[in-house]
């Protein structure tokens, strides 16, 4: 892929390796992780660089565009959505399937397979036009792109219009939830706690040593083991419960206890 | 080096985007991988454009950001009302329209 004349300098050449990598490392990390979380910061990863790479192709406005539209606003979004469908929905890695896993890698594999060698041999001797004169002609890349935007392509801009209204409308409709009956009062939520079988009080403070506090801490119950309900639900999903060190659990019984010599 | 490398990069993002599409099985992660390979395709159109000299193949990328986006907010929106319903966003669990 040499011999073609290009007009890639060694800077973009760089910048090329360094984001490329960098993409399908995050792309590889989204696949791979375990949650949720991780896999949507590893996207964010790979839509910065793959911006960085739309400035080297003499995009300017699209590289703007990916990062306040991508990682700004879709990955965010995403985010939101996890945080509200739960941290700790994290994925079960049992195959419902037999041997999904290892056709569905084999097929992805052969397809990119498959359009390496195709484009790569389509395109091998292709000179690059560059777009030095595109991004000129009109005072810029963005002047450019308003131009082709407001004359060729005005129809579907105009209907992009219509898909967003749309999909506002959609998301309103599929989110909304009528309430079937009326709001709970204080009142209510009181007789429900005191007539239910859970606690009426405060749950349990997390545990209080001479060197942890904080609500990843689990309280001890008079017998010595950890009470489950001190630590904070969200905490325990995550699997951030600390387990305490049987050191602790021997100073409190020396606290409680007095030395025992 | 020349432009097509990026085509090849595209590639690669698009590939491994499928597999994540065909593997994970939480609803959010598989709307990612579909993200990635609308990526990727934006990645490919840009690389295009440039090699064709003109900006048609950034005002098609820029448009499918567009469709992206909306498709994102409405997708997410499904994902949020099945999870009241069914409390899981594994795609594993809504198998009603079978019946």
């Amino acid at each position: 892929m040499s011999e073609a004349v290009t007009d890639v300098n060694t800077g973009e050449v760089v910048v090329f390796w360094v984001c490329a990598v960098l993409a399908v490392a995050g792309a590889l990390g989204m696949v791979l992780s375990r949650k949720a979380v991780h896999s949507a910061l590893w996207v964010a990863l790979t839509m910065i660089n793959l911006a960085v790479l739309y400035l080297a192709n003499s995009a300017p406005f699209l590289g703007m565009v990916q990062v306040v539209v991508y990682t700004g606003a879709v990955m965010m979004l995403f985010l939101f959505v996890l945080m509200v469908v739960g941290v700790d929905a994290s994925d079960s890695f049992i195959e419902t399937i037999k041997g999904q896993r290892l056709a569905a890698t084999l097929l992805s594999v052969g397809l990119a397979i498959l359009l390496i060698w195709g484009l790569g041999s389509a395109l091998s001797g292709v000179p690059a036009q560059g777009l030095d004169a595109a991004n000129t002609a009109d005072g810029g890349n963005v002047q450019g792109i308003a131009h082709l935007i407001f004359t060729k392509y005005l129809l579907v801009f105009e209907l992009t219009s219509g898909l967003l209204i749309t999909a506002a409308m959609g998301a309103m409709v599929l989110a909304h939830r009528d309430r079937w009956k009326p709001a709970p009062s204080q009142r209510d939520l009181a007789v429900a706690r005191v007539l239910g079988d859970g606690p009426v009080g405060n749950l349990p403070n997390p545990g209080v040593y001479a060197r942890h506090n904080a609500v990843d801490t689990p309280a001890i119950l008079p017998d010595g083991s950890t009470s489950d309900v001190s630590v904070p639900a969200p905490v325990r999903a995550r699997g951030d419960e600390r387990p305490l060190d049987r050191v602790d659990i021997e100073q409190v019984h020396q606290i409680t206890e007095g030395p025992t010599e | 080096m020349n432009p097509s490398s990026y085509i090849v990069l595209s590639a690669i993002l698009f590939s491994i985007g499928a597999i994540g599409v065909l593997v994970r099985r939480n609803a959010i992660i598989v709307f990612m991988s579909v993200e990635l390979m609308l990526n990727a395709a934006n990645l490919a159109f840009v690389a295009f454009a440039r090699m064709n000299g003109n900006l048609d193949g950034q005002v098609v990328a820029f448009f499918v950001m567009v469709v992206a986006a909306a498709e994102v907010v409405v997708g997410l929106a499904i994902i949020v009302t099945i999870f009241r319903t069914r409390r899981s966003a594994s795609i594993d669990e809504p198998n009603l329209l079978k019946y």
